[in-house]
This record gives structure tokens, C-alpha cells and sequence, in this order.
């Protein structure tokens, strides 16, 4: 991960004496992360109304942003704002792996392609959750954060595909028959749900909520961590890199109290309309 | 004249007036013939009031205006023949002249004389007017205001088990035609409910009764009317199916919009929907219905936009806006560009009918599926890892002699 080895190079700061901060992610990360979650947040609280439009939450939320045009309106931008992120992303991806030639984004320790250490880590980590075995030793990537990944990476294919089919209906009936604009709503509504309902609910906990990060896991937000945490939560990397002997490249200096209360204000806000948005979302669907 | 007269006359015994109008009266009998200038002597004061307290007088400069103006008092007043007259008199029997109108007030809603008099409507008895002259109380721009006398008054609309109409009127596109821009043709409350003879709605003889409705609405909007008979919803109440919707079913009878008004657009799916249940809720499955349930965007489909307001016909009709042929046209109103393969695109399609729709049956389904087993696997994942997380947490709080948690 050159990039990362960058980022702690440029921070230039010797380690802390007491305490050594590692980094985990770059700043382009970082920013992806938060381009992703505000524009994911203001999809799910407009995409919601639509979705749930006879509930009276709904109409209340509608009439009070200024009706349904500032909500299609609002939509979109954020979709328009998603998927230039993704194509970002994308182009990346292809800069990474073919202009860089880096084997390692496809398989070895640090790729998000899942691999057969995943399989065995998901059936270690149950047997371990019910007592019947070790804490698996996860490497960078943990099995549950590349389903995260993927499924976002999957969810933004077929919802942002399915979005961009109804709001050009025209133009892509075309190519697409009749009744495909029939089934982009129902795919789009049920794959929005998903994510929505995957995201404020298993991410947050696995994530943020749960013993080991609650409240909230800041690294995303200030990109390192202690050594502490990375040793236990991701014990393989971090063996992996001190046999390497690079543990000294990845070393950075503790986040800046601004930026971890920034970060904090930030989190609880989105993990709140999240979990306020999940409430609805649940009441709208059992209530209806 | 007529007051000073009167001053004379009230100073004079009542002998003297007695003989005075004995003479009149021997000179001229009967009463019908003697000038009103003889009784407006007493009831030329408009403070007049007999025994129980009830005005009596008579304002002479206004009743000479009016149409009965040129009547003497006892062409109406026909019981009272002498002076002194006596204190109780028999009402004035307006049949006598009005004698179409009277059998009209038969067998109506209007019927009992004691509860609805002439007078009720007609206003004070000696200052009715032609009803085509703006002061008489039924000129057509204040016949709602007459009318809402009783049918603008809760109570009253209470006792009789009716609605309460007349605010609804006023603000309805009728009521605002006639009460701002003082349409005279604005429909008012006698141009549905005739005047004398009016019949409950749920008389079949009633202007007002269900199968007549596109008839009365039709005496103005004859076009319209000729439309919806063309339509399945005419053909089916001429057809005597009387739970097809008329004019008021749709518009209402008195709170009337603007159909183009937002307010209109946005009430009035449900009403088709009252019986086309299942069109209704695959209707609201779409993304037309999404659109329309939120306020502020009233442009999306509604049932009307697609199959006519008022011509309604089956799709299987040339010139039904839904037939096959048409379809490119009816889309393409809203989305411009529309092809043949955009317009096969189902606006009732229902995901939850396999032989219907299957494809978009199994989509669903599937995606279905998808949701259930990702959000079951990793609820239980999570759970458990929760529930682990924490044991190991406070056992190794314990183990550091911290207190729990």
C-alpha cells in the first residue's frame, strides 16, 4: 500500500513515546468514507419518503423540506454525488491494477477479494462466539468487511443502475424492454432497503456499536489508531508487517484533539439519523 | 303624508275612527279596492307591533318598489274585509295568486307552510322583489346566502341529519364564481336543487337523485356531460347501474375544485379507487403513486391522466387513450421520448401475481430472499458476536480488578 507508507511518511512526526499511532487509512480513503456515508444518509432520508409515501412520517418529512420535488430533487444530487465517488473509485481500482501493476489488490493479505483464510475466519469466528474455539487472528481485512465492501460495491451497481433506468426511462427503453421498468423500481426499492437496513443496523454494531469500538470506531475518521487495537483487532497484519520489518513506515503521530472530537460530532450524527431512519423504516414496513 | 296622517289618526278616539272608516268603507267596500294610503295610516309606522309583540309595520317607500307595489292590501290581506279589523287575522295565502308555485311546495322537502314560509325565502313580504333584480333575496348571487340562512347553521343541520353545506359552497368553484366574480351564470343552490318543488337526493324524481346527476350538471356543462355519457361510467348509469360514479361522485355536490388544482389532484385517486380496489393497490405499488403521495408534486399520472376524466372507455376501444395504438401519445404527454418498448411498461403491474407478472414475480422474490437471508445470517453473526464481545470484556475487566463495565 504505497499510498498509506505515503501518508505516514508526509506526517513526518516521530512516534510517541507512551503510545504508537499506526496508520490504517489514507486520507483519500478517509474522504471516499465520508463522501459515501453523507451521501448515503441523504439517499436513504429521501429515498425512504418514496418508498414508505403512505406513511404519515413521510408526508410530514416531505411537506417539510418543500414536497416531493425537493426530495426527487435531493436524490438525485446525491446519486449524481455517488457515483461520480464510485467511478472515482473505479478508476482507481483500474490505475492500481493495471498502470501500477500492484499484485497485491487482488489477492495476497491486503486485497478486499475474499480468499479461503475469509471462509475459515467466518467459521473460526462463529466457533469462537459460542465457545467452541479461538478468536481467529484477521488480517487487514476482516471476512465482515469485505462483505461490507462488496456489498456496497454490488448495491451501488444495481441501485444506482436501476435508479438511472427510471430517472432516463426513455433513453434506456431503447435497449431494455418494456417491463424491465417495471422491475428497476421493485429491485431499486428492495436493494435501497437492503443497504439501508444492512448499513444502520450490521455496520453500525459491527462496526461502531459493538464491546471492542463502542461507541464508535474513529480510525475511519482519523485514519490511525494505537498500537494496542491494531494488534488485537488485526494481530496478522500486524505480525505480517513487523516480520517485514516495515512496521516503522505505517508509524504516525495521534490524532489532533480537534480532529477526534470533529470526528466524534460527526459520527454520533450520522449514526443517530441512521438509527432514527431505521426506526421508521421498521415501523413503516411492519406497520403497513 | 302617510306619518302625518298616522299622528292624526292615533290622536283621534277610536269612535271617531270607527266612524271614519265606516264611511270609507260604505263608500268603498271591499277593503281590496281602498287605497293603501287608508291601512299604511296605521302600518306606515314601522314600529308597529300587535299584541304579541310581532312587527306590523310597513316600510311604504320600499313596499311601493316592490313587485306587489302596485297591489292594494287587501288583494293579499283578502281576510280582513273591515275597520277595525280584528287582532288575529288568517295568514295571507300567497296560492291565491301563486298558485304553480304552491303546488310545487307539495310533497317537497320545503312542504310544512309553518316551518318554511313563503317569507323564509321570498324575505319580508312587503319588499319582494322580481328575482332578476339584485335586491330580491333570490337573485341568483344571493339565493346561497338565503339559502344559508338555515343550511349555513350547524344546529339546524344537525336537527335534520343534512350536511352543512353552504361553507363548502362558498368555497367551492361555484361558490367563488358567483360570491367574487358575481357570475350569474355560476351555479347556485336552486340551479341543481330547482326551488319549489325540491326533492331529496334520494328521490328519483330529484334533480339531485343519482341517475339524474349528469342531466343537471348538464343544463351548463352539456359538453362535458356529453363526454362522460360516451364514457363506460354513462353508458353504465343510463344502464341503470347505479354504483358507477356521476359528476358529484368524483367533484363532490358543493365543495367543487378546480380539477387542475393541486388539492383536487392529490384527494381524488382514492375516489376511483373506492371501487377499482385492485387497480388502486397495484397503482400505489408504482412509482406514479410514490411520486403523488408527497405533497408538492401534483404533474405525476393519475388515474385520469391515462384513461380520460370523463369519456372513460376500455382499452380495447381505437379511441381510448390506453389502447395499444394511443399509448405511445397518452406516455409521451409526461415523457417525452416515450418508444413502443418504453409504453409497455405496466402501470398496474402486480409483482405479488405470479401468472400476471412473473418475471417481475420472481424479481421480487428473489430480492426478497436476498434481504431475508443477508439481514437473518448477519443478525444472528452479530448477535452472538455482541453477546461474546461483551462476556470477554467483563471478564477481563474483572481480571484487571476494574469494576464491570
Amino acid at each position: 500500500m504505497p499510498d498509506m507508507e505515503q501518508a505516514a511518511v508526509a506526517s513526518g512526526e516521530p512516534a510517541g513515546a507512551q503510545e504508537r499511532y499506526f496508520v490504517r487509512f489514507t486520507r483519500a480513503q478517509r474522504y471516499m468514507h465520508a463522501v459515501l456515508f453523507t451521501t448515503f444518509l441523504g439517499l436513504a432520508a429521501t429515498g425512504l419518503p418514496m418508498r414508505f409515501s403512505q406513511s404519515a412520517w413521510a408526508r410530514r418529512f416531505a411537506s417539510g423540506v418543500g414536497g416531493f420535488g425537493a426530495i426527487i430533487f435531493f436524490h438525485k444530487l446525491f446519486a449524481v454525488i455517488l457515483t461520480l465517488a464510485f467511478l472515482i473509485h473505479v478508476r482507481e481500482i483500474f490505475q492500481r491494477a493495471l498502470v501500477r501493476r500492484e499484485k497485491g489488490i487482488f489477492w495476497g493479505p491486503t486485497s478486499m477479494v475474499g480468499n479461503w483464510k475469509d471462509v475459515k475466519d467466518l467459521f473460526g469466528h462463529l466457533r469462537w462466539m459460542v465457545g467452541l474455539g479461538p478468536k481467529p487472528q484477521f488480517e487487514r481485512y476482516a471476512y465482515w468487511e469485505k462483505f461490507d465492501y462488496w456489498a456496497v460495491f454490488w448495491g451501488m451497481v444495481v441501485i444506482g443502475f436501476s435508479g438511472y433506468a427510471m430517472w432516463f426511462a426513455p433513453f434506456f427503453a431503447r435497449f431494455l424492454p418494456g417491463w424491465a421498468l417495471n422491475a428497476v423500481l421493485v429491485i431499486h426499492s428492495e436493494e435501497g432497503l437492503l443497504a439501508i437496513l444492512f448499513i444502520f443496523s450490521i455496520h453500525f454494531v459491527n462496526t461502531h456499536l459493538r464491546p471492542d469500538s463502542f461507541p464508535m470506531d474513529l480510525v475511519i475518521f482519523t485514519g490511525v489508531e494505537s498500537e494496542e487495537e491494531f494488534k488485537t483487532k488485526r494481530p496478522m497484519e500486524y505480525q505480517r508487517i513487523a516480520s517485514e520489518g516495515k512496521l516503522e513506515t505505517r508509524i504516525s503521530h495521534a490524532p489532533a484533539l480537534w480532529l477526534t472530537n470533529f470526528s466524534k460530532v460527526v459520527g454520533t450524527i450520522a449514526i443517530l439519523i441512521g438509527l432514527t431512519l431505521l426506526v421508521l423504516t421498521l415501523s413503516a414496513y411492519f406497520g403497513s | 303624508m302617510a306619518d302625518e296622517t298616522g299622528a292624526e289618526m292615533k290622536t283621534v278616539s277610536s269612535t271617531a275612527l270607527t266612524l271614519a272608516a265606516s264611511a270609507i268603507l260604505m263608500l268603498a267596500a271591499p277593503l281590496g279596492a281602498v287605497a293603501q294610503t287608508d291601512c299604511l295610516g296605521c302600518h306606515g309606522d314601522a314600529s308597529l307591533q300587535d299584541a304579541s309583540g310581532h312587527s306590523v309595520g310597513v316600510d311604504a317607500p320600499k313596499f311601493h318598489s316592490s313587485i306587489h307595489g302596485s297591489l292594494q292590501c287587501g288583494d293579499c290581506h283578502a281576510a280582513i274585509k273591515e275597520y277595525p279589523h280584528p287582532d288575529k287575522v288568517t295568514p295571507v295565502q300567497c296560492e291565491t295568486c301563486h298558485a304553480d308555485e304552491a303546488a310545487g311546495l307539495v310533497g317537497s322537502v320545503h312542504a310544512s307552510r309553518a316551518e318554511h314560509p313563503c317569507t323564509s325565502c321570498h324575505g319580508d313580504a312587503h319588499s319582494i322583489f322580481p328575482k332578476s333584480d339584485p335586491k330580491s333575496a333570490v337573485y341568483p348571487l344571493n339565493v346561497p346566502r338565503t339559502c344559508g340562512n338555515c343550511h349555513g347553521n350547524g344546529e339546524m343541520a344537525k336537527k335534520h341529519g343534512l350536511n352543512n353545506v353552504y361553507p363548502l359552497y362558498l368555497d367551492s368553484i361555484h361558490g367563488f364564481a358567483l360570491s367574487k366574480e358575481g357570475l350569474l351564470v355560476a351555479a347556485n343552490c336552486q340551479s341543481c336543487h330547482g326551488s319549489h318543488h325540491i326533492l331529496s337526493h334520494k328521490d328519483p324524481a330529484s334533480p339531485t337523485y343519482k341517475a339524474s346527476v349528469p342531466k343537471t350538471c348538464g343544463n351548463c356543462h352539456a359538453g362535458i356531460t356529453a363526454d362522460y355519457m360516451g364514457g363506460v361510467h354513462g353508458k353504465a348509469v343510463l344502464a341503470g347501474k347505479l354504483d358507477a360514479p356521476v359528476c358529484s361522485d368524483c367533484h363532490t355536490a358543493h365543495a367543487i375544485e378546480q380539477p387542475t388544482a393541486s388539492a383536487f389532484r392529490m384527494q381524488s385517486t382514492p375516489i376511483c379507487g373506492n371501487c377499482h380496489k385492485d387497480k388502486f393497490s397495484t397503482y400505489r405499488d408504482t412509482f406514479h403513486s410514490q411520486l403523488g403521495s408527497l405533497g408538492g408534486y401534483v404533474e405525476t399520472a393519475r388515474c385520469w391522466d391515462c384513461h380520460g376524466a370523463h369519456e372513460i372507455l376500455p382499452a380495447s376501444d381505437p379511441r381510448s387513450p390506453i389502447n395499444k395504438a394511443n399509448l405511445v401519445q397518452t406516455c409521451g404527454r409526461c415523457h417525452a421520448g416515450a418508444n413502443l418498448s418504453f409504453v409497455q411498461y405496466q402501470p398496474h403491474a402486480n409483482a405479488r401475481n405470479r401468472k400476471l407478472n412473473p418475471a417481475l414475480y420472481f424479481i421480487r422474490l428473489f430480492m426478497n430472499l436476498l434481504l431475508a437471508s443477508v439481514l437473518s445470517f448477519f443478525m444472528i453473526h452479530t448477535i452472538l458476536w455482541l453477546i461474546r464481545s461483551r462476556y470477554d470484556q467483563v471478564k477481563r475487566r474483572k481480571a484487571e480488578g476494574g469494576k464491570n463495565a
